[in-house]
């Protein structure tokens, strides 16, 4: 499509515009986390790394961290084995109700995460405690796979959509079963776009909040229940933004990554 | 993968049969019966969302038609409709009902004008080398935490804050804390969700059909318009769907820069605690709003390129 | 407080209501006595301790040092007993309640709003007040009240009482406002700046202005309104909602708002006000109005389904022990429990005199927070009193 040199420009205008509404509350977070003060408010009233010192000390933000990294594994592993074999069965077979597969799917992320969380929360309660299973890291994980299963699902199906099953059709022709087609012909042609959901269910999880204030017990504490925590803590709010400044500059990364491995068969 | 015949590549074995081990047998039961190899398939996936998650939900929807204690707030099994009678009658749910759902079509408004030429300058225009990085720059923030976005734009919104810093020299203040203030951080919030699927219909455009439209007189406007947008529109209804259902249920964000405003997730926040069938009941709201968007939505084709 | 003999009609509903919410479970007492609590035995004697115990407790009650390294009563108390302290804060009684129905919490630190709610829903259980040696000094005007016992048999430790106070800002709120008016005025001066706390419960505030001001509505007891009165409030409330900038019940969303000026005058709490003073930013009074005020009577409670009641127990002893109930009152701004306490805040020798910790008549000004119920806490023996969930459901309609 041929577009005018002013047309383009005005693109290019609106996208840096956007890109700068994206970025400036995260710079303010920057600069709040070099805030003498120990309140959020503007402008700053002097510069201070004390508070990077300080996040460095906490140790309550470490076990957060770990516990955050633990629920989030934890989420994404399970997610990956139950969204890639939904994948498999939306994609590979027809059959009847498989339009409500997906539809299934999406509701956990649709729907508010406090109906998720409250339903779950009760769902646990009257069938987990009983069972003596409290409230914790594992209530967690489940809570947050429940709503990761769709982002892997669309990922690893968008995927098999493209791939045309000639390959797997050749392999089983050439004698290979059908554990050993799916080891050395499927998944190689989908492994980056397990990654790629691996990563974005992982990054789902990482910054829940609603359906972990529901799901975690007395004790568990994830990241951003921590912040939630210390967001209201007279001298946290600026510890708090250097560990969302660490965040930003660590995501590059694995979004980086992502990028590139759900683009590559691309084109 | 422990049988040896599973070890060896299966390009090397082709002229003999082989070794009948139990993998193999499971393997070979499994591809003549492709309704075993779904039922496998689905079993699993299946068994997690219809037992936990609809389980739940079913459980939680359930106990709207229950009761509480005054006093204790405990809950009392007896079969009721007053949550809904007093949903549908009480005049407050109606009005927090209506505002949030004039809320989150803002936002979703708001975030489709601002993400259509973004998504259509990083998938289109901008060279393919540059094209990863913007769309690395427009998902990065998503990392920075919920939270803390949202309490940035507190401090941007303040009396005295950033906002009122920056148009001061203009003249203009911080709208303050409101509505205005809500779908301003809900649409920050979720503005990645648009950009992200509009990036992809747009890159995935083929150029033939572009070729096509302009060999035939189409300027680009009217190729944009007859063409181009016809093609994302599916992509723009699964940004939608994010924008729009993440801020009808949102009640954080307006805890902290709604002012005194308030919405249907934080009426039923406000009822968790202290009377959770009327909670469910509020609950069904958003719920079955979504739920209808979703299957208005579901012919388009827009649940696969979310 | 007057309320003895209603306390019984009261106790009687509860019985009531709790016979038919949990059947069999109701036992106790009779209904006609007194307040019949489910049948809970208290704890008889102590074990070594859990290793964990998990608390809800008000902002400010239970440091580790996060805020400053010197104020920390946690570390110590961890060091002692080896219990590692799990804290749960909660803004509002409601959110107490909710969050000890949950069964995961051991301890609670429950103003009088919440108290006989956890007890006549079974939360929490007696307290055997023999395995609490520093129970002993607590002030004898706190034990057996009528919001943390029921027939002599003590639901808690009493942790410490204050009153929700005024604040404003000196430098732009002038004339210096000495009455409630000024945050219920129709036409304030400072509308879009004016704070209110985040609560049902709040509209005990607004009923106790009208109570001072307005005495043809017949109130005379914030707790106790009838349907009419209750109207009145929720009027004065909603002109009060058109003014409001934001409400607060995270109280450093209070904080912040005062140090940025987004919010000039409003009801606080001692320790938001030291928070704001302690920040600098912006010079602030708090203030106790010419008609009284609400305040707050916490107590220790102990869940029925503790898992590590041990460490609850020594936690309750260690909370209320005169050094550590010192540290808290001082940093929290209330009025210590403990007797001794007083004895131990060096840094300022007028602290009890201050907080009015043995002046019963200055107490007599506030009126603790109480679950409104159908019978009337005005100590008429009348009934027709709105219940707390109508409250709920009119403050929900407030801030529609």
């Amino acid at each position: 499509m041929q577009l005018s040199r002013t047309a383009r420009i005005l693109l290019r205008l609106a996208t840096a515009l956007g890109l700068a509404v994206i970025y400036a509350p995260l710079l303010l977070v920057l600069v709040n986390s070099f805030n003498a003060s120990r309140s959020f408010a503007w402008p700053p009233s002097g510069f201070s790394t004390r508070w990077w010192a300080a996040a460095w000390q906490e140790t309550g933000l470490r076990a957060a961290l770990a516990t955050s990294l633990k629920a989030g594994l934890g989420a994404t592993a399970v997610a990956l084995v139950l969204g890639t074999m939904a994948a498999f069965a939306a994609t590979r077979y027809r059959f009847y109700g498989r339009q409500s597969v997906s539809f299934l799917l999406i509701l956990p992320i649709a729907l508010p995460g406090i109906v998720t969380g409250i339903a779950l929360n009760a769902a646990f309660r009257t069938v987990l405690t009983p069972l003596g299973v409290g409230f914790g890291l594992f209530t967690v994980v489940v809570g947050h796979a429940t709503f990761c299963i769709v982002v892997v699902f669309n990922n690893v199906a968008a995927r098999l959509r493209r791939i045309a099953p000639s390959a797997e059709e050749a392999s089983a022709d050439l004698g290979a079963h059908t554990f050993q087609t799916f080891w050395y012909v499927t998944l190689p042609a989908v492994r980056s776009a397990l990654l790629a959901g691996a990563l974005l269910a992982f990054a789902l999880s990482f910054d829940e909040i609603v359906v972990t204030t529901f799901t975690a017990g007395p004790g568990t504490q994830t990241l951003p229940l921590w912040i939630f925590d210390n967001l209201a803590r007279p001298n946290q709010g600026p510890v708090v933004d250097v560990v969302a400044a660490v965040l930003i500059v660590l995501a590059v990364l694995p979004v980086y990554l992502a990028q590139r491995l759900s683009g590559e068969p691309l084109r | 993968m422990t049988a040896p015949a599973a070890t060896r590549a299966p390009d090397r074995t082709p002229d003999r049969l082989p070794a009948r081990t139990p993998v193999r047998r499971l393997a070979g039961a499994l591809h003549r019966r492709p309704g075993l190899r779904l039922a496998a398939l689905l079993a699993a996936p299946m068994t997690w969302l219809v037992l936990a998650y609809l389980g739940s939900l079913t459980v939680l929807l359930l106990s709207a038609f229950w009761t509480t204690n005054e006093f204790t707030s405990n809950i009392e099994y007896r079969w009721t409709a007053d949550n809904f009678r007093s949903l549908l009658t009480d005049p407050q749910y109606r009005t927090v009902a209506l505002r949030t759902l004039g809320i989150a079509a803002s936002v979703t408004v708001i975030d489709a004008v601002i993400a259509l030429p973004m998504a259509f300058y990083i998938g289109r225009v901008a060279r393919p080398g540059s094209r990863r990085l913007l769309l690395v720059a427009v998902l990065t923030p998503l990392w920075a935490g919920y939270l803390v976005k949202a309490y940035a734009w507190w401090v941007m919104l303040s009396h005295g804050g950033v906002l009122d810093w920056v148009t001061a020299p203009f003249g203009g203040h911080s709208p303050g804390f409101g509505v205005p203030a809500v779908v301003m951080v809900l649409g920050y919030l979720w503005l990645p969700y648009m950009v992200l699927p509009l990036c992809t219909a747009f890159e995935q455009l083929p150029d033939s059909l572009l070729a096509a439209a302009a060999d035939l007189g189409a300027g680009p406007w009217r190729t944009l318009r007859t063409v181009v947008l016809p093609m994302v529109r599916p992509a723009l209804i699964a940004g939608s769907i994010f924008t729009f259902s993440l801020s009808l249920g949102d009640y954080l964000a307006v805890q902290i820069v709604g002012g005194t405003t308030s919405m249907l997730g934080n009426v039923i926040a406000s009822n968790v605690t202290l009377n959770l069938p009327l909670a469910a009941a509020v609950s069904c709201v958003p719920v079955l709003l979504i739920i209808g968007y979703l299957l208005a939505v579901r012919r388009t084709g827009a649940l696969d390129s979310l | 407080m007057s309320i003895r003999h209603p306390l019984r009609t009261l106790a009687a509903a509860a019985a009531l209501l709790l016979a038919a919410a949990c059947g069999s479970n109701a036992g106790g007492n009779s209904a006609s006595t007194g307040f019949a609590a489910p049948n809970i035995p208290a704890q008889k004697s102590l074990g070594p301790g859990e290793g964990t115990v998990n608390i809800v407790a008000w902002a400010g009650y239970v440091e580790s040092g996060q805020d400053s390294k010197t104020v920390d009563w946690v570390t110590p108390f961890t060091k002692q007993t080896g219990c590692k302290v799990n804290l749960k804060v909660a803004g509002t009684s409601d959110e107490m309640v909710a969050l000890m129905k949950t069964g995961q919490y051991d301890t609670v630190s429950a103003s009088g709003d919440a108290t006989l709610r956890l007890i006549a829903g079974g939360d929490v259980a007696p307290v055997n007040t023999a395995l609490v040696p520093n129970y002993a000094d607590i002030y004898p005007g706190l034990k057996n009240q009528p919001w943390n016992s029921v027939n002599g048999v003590a639901y808690g430790i009493p942790h410490g009482r204050g009153a929700n106070l005024l604040m404003y800002n000196t430098d732009k709120v002038a004339p210096a406002p000495t009455s409630w008016g000024s945050v219920f005025a129709a036409d304030s001066p400072y509308a879009g700046h004016l704070t209110a706390y985040d609560s049902p419960i709040y509209i005990a505030d607004a009923a106790l202005y009208l109570m001072k001001t307005k005495p043809e509505l017949g109130i005379k007891n914030p707790y106790a309104l009838t349907t009419s009165q209750l109207d009145a409030a929720v009027a004065l409330l909603k002109v009060q909602k058109k003014q409001i900038g934001s409400y607060w019940s995270d109280y450093t969303k209070e904080q912040a708002a005062f140090d940025s000026g987004d919010d000039l005058i409003g009801t606080t709490w001692e320790v938001i006000h030291q928070a704001v003073a302690a920040d600098g930013k912006v010079r602030t009074q708090a203030i106790l109005p010419s008609e009284g005020s609400t305040g707050w009577s916490d107590t220790w409670m102990i869940s029925a389904h503790a898992q590590h009641p041990d460490c609850a127990y020594q936690w309750m002893n260690y909370i209320v022990s005169p050094s550590v109930n010192a540290q808290v009152a001082e940093y929290f701004g209330e009025a210590p429990a403990n007797s001794k306490a007083c004895a131990q805040i060096t840094d300022n020798p007028n602290f009890c005199t201050d907080y009015h910790a043995t002046d019963e008549s200055w107490w007599k000004n506030v009126y603790y927070w109480t679950t409104p119920t159908a019978q009337c806490a005005d100590g008429g023996g009348r009934n027709d009193c709105t219940t707390y969930a109508q409250w709920v459901t009119a403050w929900n309609g407030i801030k529609s």
